[in-house]
C-alpha cells in the first residue's frame, strides 16, 4: 500500500527549519525486564527539526524505545542526552518539562470530556494559578485561561476539528480521536514530539490526513518528530531518517532509501530463520 | 432605512458612506478560532482602501476583471470592495469549482488578478496558469502550507495589506479620485451562471442595476442596519452576493461568516440571523434532519411533535386562506409553540428570523408550509442572475404556496403565447460577457428578457411558475408533463435526495431516484439490514420496497389532482451513485442538468421504457459497470380518487 504525500514538499522545496545539531542522543541503551532482553545496546540520534521513524516487526522493541526516551522505563545501561545535556535519570515529568510530548498507541484521552477540554489538559505545564485562584476565578486564573484557550484554538484550527470542539471524545470515530490526541500533545508546545503508532488501525483516508498533519506540524512549528510505525509505506514517505529494530537490536539506520535496500531489514520484514 | 442616498450609485461610494454614518457598527462578523470577531464598517473601508492602493501597484486597472475564489470570508469581501474602488469588475467563483471550470472563466473574462482563500485554491490556479496568459497576480489569504511556493505571481494578502497601509497616506487622493470616477453604469460583477443547459455564460451586471434591486428588496423586507444575515451559500451564486454584499452595502446590515460549513448550524444558532436566504436544497436538508431526529426519539415526544405540527399546519393554512381560527385551535397552537415549535426554531437557529426567502429553484409547497407552520416567515422569491434576482416576491398576508408572489416594484412582466415569462426591469443584466449573439437572443431591442421559464399570472396578479420552458412537455396522450413538480414531491420525502422524472414524448412517467444516504442508512440500521456502501444499499430489495412505498404516496397525491393524474410514476430505478456537480449531473447550485443525466443514464432510461427489470450501466472513465434494477410502482386509479373526493 502506498500513501500519497506530495513529494515536492519533501524533496525539492527548501525546508522552513533546516536540520540542526542532534537534539536527542541515545547511547548504548539496554533494557531488561527480568530475564527478557527488550533492548540491546542501541544507539542513535535525532537531529533538530527532523522526522525520525523507528520501525520494526511486532515485538521488536519500538514502544520500549519510546518509553525509554519518555522516561517511563529506565534502562539498565546507556545514556540519554537532550540538547547536549546529559540526563542521568529521565522521568515522565522531567521529559514533559524539557519539551517532550507524546501520544499513545492505545488512545489515552479523557473519554467523557470534550475535545476542547482534552486539548486544554495538554496546557497543564503552562498553567500556574493555584487551585483556589481557579476556583474563585481570580484575575491570574482568568488571564491564563484566556491565553491558553487562544493557543488551543489555534491547534483546533490547525487540525481542522472546529466542528467537534464541544463533542465528548467518546462519541468520536477512531481517526478523529487520534487527531485529538495529537492536538493534546501539541498543546504542550513540545520541541520533540513522540508518536506511538499514530496511524494504527486507520483507513487510507485517515492515514493520509494524519501524514499531512505530521508533515504540517514539522513544517509549521519546526517540531522534531520521533514516530513509531509498522506500516513501512507510510514511514518511508514521510520520514527523513529511519531506525530499524528487530528483536531489540538495531539492524538498520539511515534514509528511507538506504534502509529499503538494507538486506537485514528485508530479511526482518520478509522473515528469515534466526 | 436608506435615505438621502441618491448620489451613492456605486458600492465603493456606499462603503464610504457607511464608514462615515455607522463607522463603529459591525459590517462583517467571522467566527475564527472559536471566537466571533467583528469588522466594523470603518475597518472594512480602511482595509479595502489599503488593499486597493496596493492592488493598483500590482497592476490592477479600471475595467480589469478580478476573480474571487474561496469561501465566504471577510477578507474576500474586502477584496471585492477594493477591486470595485479601482473600477475593476468582480467575478465571484464557486469555491468547489474544478480547475478546468476556473480556467474557462479566467480565459473568457481575461481575469488579471485572483484573490484565493487558501493553498487548495492556489494549487488549482497554479495548475491552470500556463493556459491563462491574462492571469498576472494571485493573492492568497491563508498562508498555511504556502511557505514553499516561490512563483512570482503569488503574493500574500497580509503583505499586500501591509504594503497598502504604508502607501495609503500618499495615495489617498488618487484613491478618492478613482472612487469618484465610478458611475452606476459601470459593470460591478460578472456572474458565471452554472446553466442547466450548455456551458457557463458570464452575466454582466452594473452597480446601478444591483443597487436598484437591493433598494426595492430593502423596502419590501423593511430592512434596517440592525439586521443580521448569515453568509453561508456558495459565493459564486448571485443570491449569496445580493444577501451578503449588495444588500448590506445598501442597508448597512451585518453579515456573519460561519467558521466552516460543518459548524454552520451551531454558528447560525449563536448569531441568530434576522434576515435569511435559503435554497430549497438547504431547507430540504434541514427538514430531513428534523424528521430523522424525530423518528429516533421516544414515542411520547413523537406523538407530541406530530400533534403540535398538525395543529400548526391547520392554523397556518386557515390564516393564509384568510379564515378565522377557533379559540381551541389558538390555544393548542400557543401551547405547541411553547413546547415544540419554539425550541425547534431555536435548534435551527431561526428564532430571530424576521424575513426569510427561498430562492434559486422551485420549492415544494409542503416544504414551504412546514417552515411557515414552524413560525418562520419564509417566502418565495423568484428571479435569476440575468434579472438581478428580485423579480417577484411573496408578500406578507398574501402568501399562496403555489405562487411566487407579486412582481416587485419596477418589474414589468409579459407572457408569450407559449407561456414563457418575459421580464423588463431596471435590475436586468447588461449583456452576456463577450457574447453579443447570445445577448441578442435573450434580450430583445425593447429590453425584454426571455427567462426561459414557463409560467402564468393568476387573476390575483400573482406569478406562478410551471417549470423551465425546455422541461415542459407532454406525454404521448397529450397530458401536460412538468417534471419539477413531480420531483419536488418525491424530494419532500425523507429517503429521497434527488429524483429525475422522464416523460416528455413518452407514454408514461418514469423516474430515477437518488436515495438520501443518511436517512436510508439509519433506516437500514433499524431494520438490521447490513450493507457495504451506497451502491450496495441502493440495490437492496428492501430499499426498493421502501422507495416504492414513497412513490405510492406521491402517486396518490398526483392522482388526487385531475391535471396531474396522468403523470403518476409507472416505473423507477435507484441510482447506485450520488448525482454530483463534479460529474456534471448537477450545477454548482445543485440543480439537475437533465441533458447530461439523460445522456449518462441513457441505457437505464431505455430499459425502463423497454419494460425490462434491470439494466447494465457501463461506468464512465474507470468506474465499474453496474447492474441496476428497475421496479414498477403502484398506480392509483383516478376514478377511485374521484369517488373518494
Amino acid at each position: 500500500m502506498t500513501i500519497s504525500v506530495p513529494s515536492s514538499i519533501l524533496q525539492s522545496a527548501q525546508r522552513a527549519f533546516p536540520f540542526g545539531p542532534p537534539i536527542l542522543e541515545l547511547e548504548q541503551i539496554s533494557l531488561r525486564f527480568g530475564g527478557v532482553q527488550a533492548l540491546t545496546n542501541i544507539s542513535f540520534n535525532v537531529l533538530e527539526h527532523e522526522i525520525r521513524a523507528i520501525i520494526g516487526p511486532n515485538g521488536a522493541g519500538k514502544s520500549s524505545m519510546l518509553n525509554v526516551i519518555n522516561g517511563i522505563y529506565r534502562p539498565q545501561e546507556g545514556s540519554i542526552t537532550v540538547r547536549g545535556e546529559h540526563l542521568a535519570e529521565m522521568t515522565p515529568t522531567h521529559a514533559a518539562e524539557i519539551g517532550i510530548a507524546r501520544t499513545f498507541q492505545n488512545i489515552a484521552l479523557f473519554r467523557g470530556m470534550s475535545v476542547l477540554d482534552n486539548i486544554m489538559a495538554g496546557r497543564n505545564l503552562h498553567m500556574h494559578a493555584t487551585f483556589m485562584e481557579v476556583a474563585l476565578q481570580l484575575p491570574r486564573a482568568r488571564r491564563e485561561e484566556t491565553e491558553n484557550r487562544a493557543v488551543v484554538e489555534e491547534i483546533i484550527e490547525f487540525l481542522e476539528i472546529e466542528h467537534i470542539r464541544k463533542v465528548p471524545v467518546s462519541r468520536l470515530p477512531y481517526g478523529l480521536q487520534k487527531r485529538v490526541e495529537l492536538g493534546r500533545a501539541l498543546a504542550a508546545e513540545p520541541t520533540i514530539l513522540l508518536l506511538d503508532e499514530p496511524m494504527a488501525g486507520m483507513n487510507i483516508e485517515e492515514k493520509q490526513d494524519m501524514c499531512r498533519f505530521i508533515l504540517d506540524v514539522n513544517d509549521h512549528y519546526g517540531t522534531t518528530v520521533v514516530l513509531i510505525e509498522h506500516d513501512m509505506g507510510v514511514v518511508m514517505d514521510i520520514s527523513d531518517r529511519v531506525v530499524v529494530l528487530d528483536y531489540g537490536k538495531k539492524i538498520g539506520d539511515g534514509t528511507p532509501d538506504e534502509v529499503r535496500s538494507n538486506q537485514d531489514v528485508i530479511d526482518a520484514y520478509l522473515g528469515v530463520a534466526h | 432605512m436608506t435615505t438621502g442616498n441618491s448620489g451613492l450609485d456605486t458600492f465603493p461610494k456606499l462603503l464610504l458612506h457607511h464608514s462615515e454614518q455607522r463607522g463603529e457598527r459591525p459590517a462583517i462578523r467571522e467566527k475564527s478560532r472559536g471566537i466571533w470577531r467583528t469588522v466594523s464598517w470603518r475597518e472594512l473601508a480602511e482595509e479595502a482602501a489599503a488593499l486597493a492602493v496596493a492592488a493598483s501597484v500590482h497592476g490592477l486597472q479600471r475595467g480589469a476583471h478580478v476573480a474571487l475564489l474561496g469561501d465566504n470570508r471577510p477578507r474576500l469581501y474586502a477584496a471585492m470592495c477594493a477591486s470595485q474602488c479601482l473600477g475593476a469588475v468582480v467575478v465571484p467563483l464557486y469555491q468547489d469549482a474544478a480547475a478546468d471550470e476556473i480556467a474557462s472563466v479566467i480565459r473568457s473574462a481575461k481575469v488579471t488578478h485572483v484573490f484565493a482563500e487558501n493553498q487548495e485554491q492556489v494549487d488549482k490556479l497554479l495548475a491552470i496558469l500556463p493556459r491563462c496568459p491574462s492571469l498576472r497576480c494571485i493573492v492568497y489569504d491563508k498562508d498555511r502550507g504556502m511557505r514553499h511556493y516561490r512563483q512570482p505571481e503569488l503574493v500574500s494578502y497580509a503583505s499586500l495589506l501591509q504594503q497598502g497601509r504604508q502607501l495609503i497616506a500618499e495615495k489617498r487622493a488618487f484613491l478618492q479620485a478613482e472612487v469618484a470616477r465610478g458611475t452606476g453604469e459601470d459593470t460591478a460583477f460578472v456572474f458565471f451562471t452554472s446553466g442547466t443547459t450548455g456551458p457557463a455564460k458570464g452575466v454582466v451586471l452594473t452597480h446601478a442595476a444591483l443597487i436598484d434591486r437591493a433598494r426595492v428588496a430593502a423596502a419590501i423586507g423593511d430592512l434596517k442596519d440592525t439586521d443580521v444575515a448569515m453568509a453561508y451559500l456558495p459565493p459564486g451564486w448571485i443570491g449569496q452576493n445580493l444577501f451578503g454584499y449588495v444588500q448590506p452595502m445598501v442597508v448597512g446590515y451585518c453579515i456573519c461568516c460561519p467558521e466552516s460549513s460543518d459548524t454552520m448550524l451551531a454558528d447560525m444558532r449563536e448569531m441568530g440571523p434576522t434576515y435569511l436566504l435559503a435554497t430549497p436544497r438547504v431547507l430540504e436538508a434541514l427538514l430531513k434532519q428534523v424528521l430523522l431526529r424525530m423518528a429516533e426519539t421516544g414515542g411520547f415526544k413523537q406523538r407530541l411533535y406530530r400533534y403540535c405540527m398538525a395543529a400548526a399546519r391547520r392554523v397556518n393554512a386557515r390564516r393564509l386562506a384568510g379564515e378565522s381560527v377557533s379559540i381551541g385551535d389558538r390555544l393548542v397552537s400557543m401551547v405547541g409553540d411553547l413546547l415544540i415549535r419554539g425550541p425547534l426554531r431555536d435548534v435551527l437557529g431561526m428564532s430571530k428570523v424576521r424575513v426569510a426567502y427561498t430562492a434559486g429553484d422551485a420549492i415544494d409547497g409542503d416544504l414551504l408550509m412546514f417552515f411557515r407552520a414552524l413560525g418562520i416567515n419564509l417566502k418565495q422569491l423568484y428571479g435569476s442572475t440575468e434579472t438581478g434576482f428580485f423579480v417577484a416576491v411573496q408578500r406578507d398576508g398574501a402568501i399562496k404556496p403555489d405562487t411566487v408572489g407579486l412582481p416587485v416594484e419596477g418589474v414589468e412582466l409579459k407572457l408569450t403565447p407559449q407561456r414563457e415569462i418575459l421580464v423588463r426591469s431596471p435590475g436586468l443584466f447588461k449583456e452576456y460577457h463577450g457574447d453579443a449573439a447570445t445577448t441578442a437572443r435573450a434580450k430583445n431591442a425593447e429590453g425584454w428578457f426571455h427567462t426561459g421559464d414557463a409560467g402564468y399570472l393568476g387573476e390575483d396578479g400573482q406569478l406562478r411558475i410551471i417549470d423551465r420552458m425546455a422541461n415542459v412537455g407532454a406525454l404521448r396522450d397529450g397530458a401536460h408533463f412538468a417534471p419539477k413538480l413531480i420531483e419536488n414531491k418525491l424530494k419532500f420525502l425523507p429517503y429521497i435526495k434527488e429524483a429525475v422524472a422522464f416523460g416528455d414524448g413518452r407514454d408514461m412517467v418514469c423516474a430515477l431516484i437518488d436515495i438520501e444516504m443518511a436517512a436510508t442508512s439509519r433506516w437500514a440500521d433499524r431494520k438490521s439490514i447490513s450493507y457495504t456502501g451506497h451502491a450496495d444499499l441502493a440495490s437492496r430489495d428492501e430499499v426498493y420496497a421502501l422507495i416504492a412505498d414513497c412513490i405510492d404516496k406521491v402517486n396518490a397525491q398526483l392522482a388526487s389532482e385531475p391535471a396531474l393524474a396522468q403523470c403518476q410514476i409507472h416505473r423507477f430505478a435507484i441510482l447506485s451513485q450520488e448525482l454530483s456537480a463534479d460529474d456534471g449531473a448537477l450545477t454548482r447550485t445543485g440543480k439537475l442538468r437533465r441533458n447530461a443525466i439523460a445522456e449518462k443514464y441513457r441505457a437505464l432510461v431505455e430499459a425502463m421504457y423497454g419494460g425490462r427489470s434491470e439494466a447494465r450501466l457501463e461506468g464512465s472513465s474507470g468506474e465499474e459497470p453496474a447492474e441496476v434494477k428497475i421496479r414498477d410502482a403502484k398506480l392509483v386509479a383516478p376514478a377511485q380518487t374521484r369517488k373518494a373526493a
